[in-house]
């Protein structure tokens, strides 16, 4: 049994599910890291996730066009992502707790649709693989990296995009300045809650997208409850990675793969009980993060309302 | 002119406190309202919907017994949420620390059936009670000793307390009749009837919910009359001063999710001894929970982060659901809807909150409102 563990089928078998699973991850937390780093924290990604796979599965099915799911999912994370950013930033709202109101309504408003307009549960094909000619035939690194589909290939892309845009463009540098003091920032002209806006709406696009990978290209399924606390651990990853694009690629695969070995683990039925096995990811990333938490700083103004004029 | 305000002061601030206590009111019934327009493109009668609402949470005894049993989860969390939250910590682990209380409990319950109900009840609230304290604990010590955030911590910590309860029922503590039987459901037996919690009346309604009352009563004094409580708030309101006046930030904090947790824990203890009489999941940590851990949190804010005022919050809270399953039934719409509304009820009270707060800017000559700090972070010792 040990030795089938160790065969160099298992491992690339357990890293190619753990770059997949990676995901939803990325695009999740990507996003939250956009919000988080003009200094607002969104705890309701779980919800927007929830809608976001509501509406690529729903608009798939009925469409057959996964293009328009993609597209639905954009709209309905881009204006949940919207109405948090009225309630953090205009309304000033404590941003912890209106989080877990769109969660809570995430959370039961896609179960009400799916069972008033699907019932039951169904399934669509979703994103194909796409086999990149060369690269996917190479041995071992083909099947890890190369044989995935659109929406994952969109993930790992995203990483470089994000981290470009934060770090080499005015753009980012505004982002980075609102989170870090919006009063300078808005002394030098910046508009703190137009960059607030923009920021939590592209991450809820993000969001969005995070579940529709779910729904229209990881497991083609929608139900109860889809994500699972995904949308959490999310927001959990973003302080794992040290509110950077490649942090939060660090985490998400770590993760992934940590839930992609349990899950073998599972499957070939060694004997750990199933329950500790889920239990593995959640335990590693409290125990790498204290370990890590010591060096990383969050933005300085993260879930505080800017008020112009204090301070 | 001096006098002239000072007599004007009075019926103001009762006018203004009224407001405060109006605008969370106002701000629920707004989302009941959009609530309506969501029934209606479901096809039901909101009139219809909201009046058996009302029946369900207030029409009889029966009714009153169950909106307090439901809120009785939900005094406990938020009141340990008011403790954690004037200490500057965000806790969102009620869920875990809930699970991790009932968890202990069940364990002692059915571990001591002999045992006569003066004894074994007060050990399995106890238990429960330093079982909550530990999960929080772990979440304290980490923010404070090793800069974790306690958001995420608490989540993972909900995480890691649901699986453990998933093991735990279906393995080494269930119901060996289940077992017998070959039904596996993950449930324990039921405890024998010593550990019961008095009923208040021939209803549902046990001794718990007395038990979470009193508790708010003395959080109050303990968090406005003590020196310990008045440090937590101290460093909930400002950290840096706390430390400049010698006060040791991180042990407040650690301390404040300590407490924040421990009652949370002794709300989990009194729903499995005094409502469910034994344990069990649907694999999930609402399962058991019922979502207490994050409607305490709303409780809470709805009651100002005030013990007291987290009672009647709770109340409202516990009617919203009880009288929303009713609704359920008498206009069959599916119990997502409740989830929903819910959410809706969470982000326009939280929302509504600027208006209070721009009134409390109004009126400078009067002492402005405590609003924590939240979300402190323990080191930069400058």
């Amino acid at each position: 049994m040990i030795a089938r563990l160790f065969s160099l089928n298992t491992i690339v078998g357990i890293i190619t599910a753990g770059i997949r699973l990676a995901t939803p991850y990325l695009y999740a937390t990507i996003g939250e890291t956009l919000g988080q780093r003009s200094g607002l924290v969104n705890l309701g990604v779980d919800g927007i996730m929830l809608m976001g796979a509501y509406a690529a599965f729903f608009v798939t099915f009925k469409t057959g066009s996964l293009a328009l799911g993609l597209l639905a999912a954009i709209v309905v994370g881009g204006l949940m992502g919207l109405v948090m950013a009225f309630f953090s930033v205009t309304l000033k709202a404590e941003q912890g707790i209106t989080g877990i109101g769109v969660y809570l309504f995430g959370l039961g408003m896609s179960n009400l649709l799916f069972q008033k307009t699907l019932g039951t549960v169904e399934t669509v094909s979703g994103f194909p693989a796409i086999h990149i000619p060369l690269l996917s035939d190479i041995p071992v690194l083909g099947p890890i990296f190369f044989r995935h589909n659109l929406l994952v290939y969109g993930a790992f892309a995203l990483v470089p995009i994000s981290w470009f845009i934060l770090n080499k463009t005015t753009l980012g540098l505004k982002i980075r300045a609102v989170g870090d003091n919006p009063e300078a920032a808005d002394s030098l002209g910046v508009s703190v809650t137009g960059v607030r806006y923009l920021t939590e709406t592209v991450g809820g696009m993000l969001e969005g997208i995070a579940g529709a990978s779910l729904s229209i290209a990881l497991l083609n399924v929608f139900q109860e409850n889809l994500t699972n606390g995904m949308g959490f651990i999310a927001v959990a990853l973003v302080y794992f990675g040290g509110w950077r694009a490649v942090g939060a690629l660090a985490g998400a695969i770590l993760f992934s793969t940590v839930n992609a070995l349990q899950l073998w683990l599972q499957v070939i039925g060694i004997l750990i009980p199933p329950d500790f096995a889920i239990m593995m990811p959640y335990v590693l990333t409290i125990v790498v993060l204290a370990f890590t938490a010591q060096r990383v700083r969050a933005p300085a103004a993260l879930s505080k309302p800017f008020e112009r004029g204090e301070g | 002119m001096h006098q002239r305000v000072a007599r004007d002061a009075k019926p103001r601030m009762l006018m203004e406190s009224l407001l405060g206590a109006l605008t969370p009111l106002f701000a629920t019934l707004t989302a009941l309202l959009v609530g309506a327009a969501m029934l209606l493109i479901l096809g039901a009668n909101p009139l219809e919907a909201y009046s058996a609402m009302l029946r369900g949470a207030f029409g009889s005894t029966n009714a009153v017994a169950d909106t307090l049993v439901k809120a009785t989860p939900l005094l406990f969390v938020g009141v340990g949420i008011c403790i954690a939250f004037r200490g500057g910590v965000l806790n969102i682990g009620g869920e875990g620390q809930l699970v991790a209380g009932a968890v202990a409990a069940t364990t002692v319950a059915l571990a001591l059936p002999q045992w006569p109900g003066w004894a074994i009840i007060p050990l399995c609230l106890i238990v429960g009670f330093l079982a909550g304290a530990l999960w929080g604990g772990i979440a304290g010590a980490l923010k404070a000793y090793l800069n974790v955030n306690e958001i995420l911590s608490t989540i993972m910590l909900n995480m890691i307390a649901v699986q453990g309860m998933n093991f735990l029922l279906r393995g080494p503590l269930m119901d060996p009749v289940q077992i017998e039987s070959g039904s596996f459901i993950p449930q324990t037996a039921r405890f024998s009837t010593t550990t019961d919690l008095p009923r208040l009346v021939p209803t549902r309604l046990h001794a718990g919910a007395a038990l979470a009352v009193i508790l708010a009563i003395l959080i109050y004094i303990f968090l406005w009359r003590t020196t310990i409580g008045y440090r937590i708030r101290a460093v909930g309101l400002n950290p840096d001063a706390s430390r400049a006046a010698g006060i040791n930030v991180k042990r407040y904090m650690m301390l404040s999710l300590v407490l924040s947790g421990a009652l949370a824990g002794l709300g989990g203890a009194v729903q499995v001894l005094g409502l469910h009489h034994r344990m069990f999941t649907d694999g999930s940590a609402t399962g058991f929970t019922g979502g207490a851990g994050f409607n305490g949190i709303v409780a809470a804010l709805f009651g100002k982060l005030h013990p007291l005022g987290t009672i009647p919050a709770s109340v409202l809270f516990g009617a919203l659901l009880v009288g929303a399953n009713q609704m359920q039934r008498a206009v069959q719409v599916p119990s997502s809807f409740i989830t929903a509304l819910n959410g809706l009820v969470v982000v326009f009270v939280v929302g509504s909150d600027i208006l209070s707060r721009r009134r409390a800017r109004r009126r400078e000559s009067l002492p402005s409102a405590e609003v924590p700090a939240l979300d402190v972070q323990p080191e930069a010792e400058v």
